[in-house]
């Protein structure tokens, strides 16, 4: 007898479901988590730094937890802004999901931190599909990087609830063209906006300070179509079970 | 490449659905896998044949449909198929108020097994 078991399961459901609940977990304690993604080589670090410096000036009290392959650099340089900064090897995983930054966190984060950054494994792919339990997901990408960054990787520039350029100050010399960037994320992610910053230069100093205080006081300022998810509508026979629809069984 | 992450959740949750049901070797987990989903079919075949050595799905196919991305216009009520890179700003009036309809999908769809054979009863017992 052949069986068939339609199951209608979100594949990430486990991770969504302890995003979920790490978000709420912090929100009770006052915590609200930046995601930020970007390929290797944009400038999250650097960037991190000074906003972290700035927030420790300013008596914000933040933290910094930063993911790599291999190496503890990243931290060594965030732990310049003398305020609380965890190094996580990832053992060659592409990405951080929800449980694993969780436990990231059991007896490390401090009590009263208001803005928890995370910076996620340098990749526009893997970690776009994540949710770590973060209020605000902030994509960057540097002026070397070319316009069609946003095309190229739909689905990192598309959940985006900001997006920061980086290294502006070498805008000029590598022809960046930031009109046509600044329509490729409108393409793809419609209404979000894009900040220009250089930690050389100067610009933007605490823009993503600002931006994810204002977000953890009253949720992101944009909502990114690709999350938005229409209820009014459906297209396929799968939308009427809807995402973690019934469990049901049937014979053939 | 997280296709070997989204394999083994897939297994995992195909097993925990499963086993409950009485199955011992599942022959088919068909997956939708939208156009914008971040997934790799190809690179999700491939990580599947080695995560599902040892499991429940040891024999079992995996086969993917593809969803098409689709938007809709909340202004002006049109629809049309987004693509990839999706256009997500309404072609027709310009508006930025739209929901997709589909294509961020990533779920495991239904999964097929035989029951152990029963034993047919002989022409006399009947």
């Amino acid at each position: 007898m052949c069986r068939v078991l339609d199951l209608q399961q979100a594949v990430l459901a486990k991770n969504d479901a302890c995003a979920h609940t790490l978000r709420e977990d912090l929100a009770a304690r006052g915590t609200a988590v930046v995601n930020l993604l970007s390929s290797p080589g944009s400038g999250k670090t650097a960037l991190l730094e000074r906003e972290l410096t700035l927030a420790r000036e300013r008596g914000v009290p933040v933290a910094a937890l930063t993911a790599d392959l291999a190496t503890e650099n990243d931290a060594v340089r965030l732990a310049r802004s003398r305020v609380p900064v965890k190094q996580v090897l990832t053992d060659g995983l592409c990405h951080l999901e929800a449980e694993m930054l969780g436990g990231h966190l059991d007896g490390w984060l401090p009590a009263g931190t208001q803005l928890l950054f995370v910076e996620n494994v340098g990749n526009l792919v893997c970690p776009a599909s994540y949710d770590l339990g973060e209020t605000l997901r902030v994509v960057l990408a540097s002026v070397t990087e070319g316009e069609d960054k946003p095309l190229k990787y739909p689905t990192a520039f598309g959940l985006a609830h900001l997006v920061l350029i980086t290294k502006s100050d070498i805008a000029a010399a590598v022809d960046f063209d930031e009109a046509e960037f600044r329509a490729n994320v409108e393409r793809v992610n419609p209404g979000a906006e894009v900040l220009r910053t250089s930690v050389r230069g100067g610009e933007g100093a605490g823009v993503l300070l600002d931006r994810a205080l204002a977000a953890r006081d009253g949720g992101p300022a944009h909502i990114p179509v690709m999350t938005r998810r229409s209820h009014h509508l459906h297209d396929g026979p799968a939308d009427r079970a809807g995402d973690r629809g019934a469990v049901g069984s049937s014979r053939s | 490449m997280h296709e070997m992450s989204i394999a083994l959740a897939v297994i995992d949750q195909v097993e925990s659905a499963v086993r409950p049901e009485g199955a011992t070797a599942v022959s088919r987990v068909r997956l939708e896998i939208g156009e914008l989903a971040g997934v790799v079919p190809d690179a999700l075949a491939f990580s599947f044949e080695l995560a599902r050595e040892g499991t429940v799905l040891a024999g079992a196919e995996l086969v993917t449909d593809q969803v098409p991305a689709r938007a809709r216009c909340g202004g002006c009520g049109r629809t049309w198929p987004a693509g990839v890179p999706p256009r997500l700003s309404c072609p027709g009036c310009g508006g930025a108020a739209v929901d997709l309809l589909s294509g961020r999908e990533l779920r495991i769809a239904d999964v097929t097994w035989h029951d152990a054979p029963v034993p047919t009863p002989t022409h006399e017992e009947r």
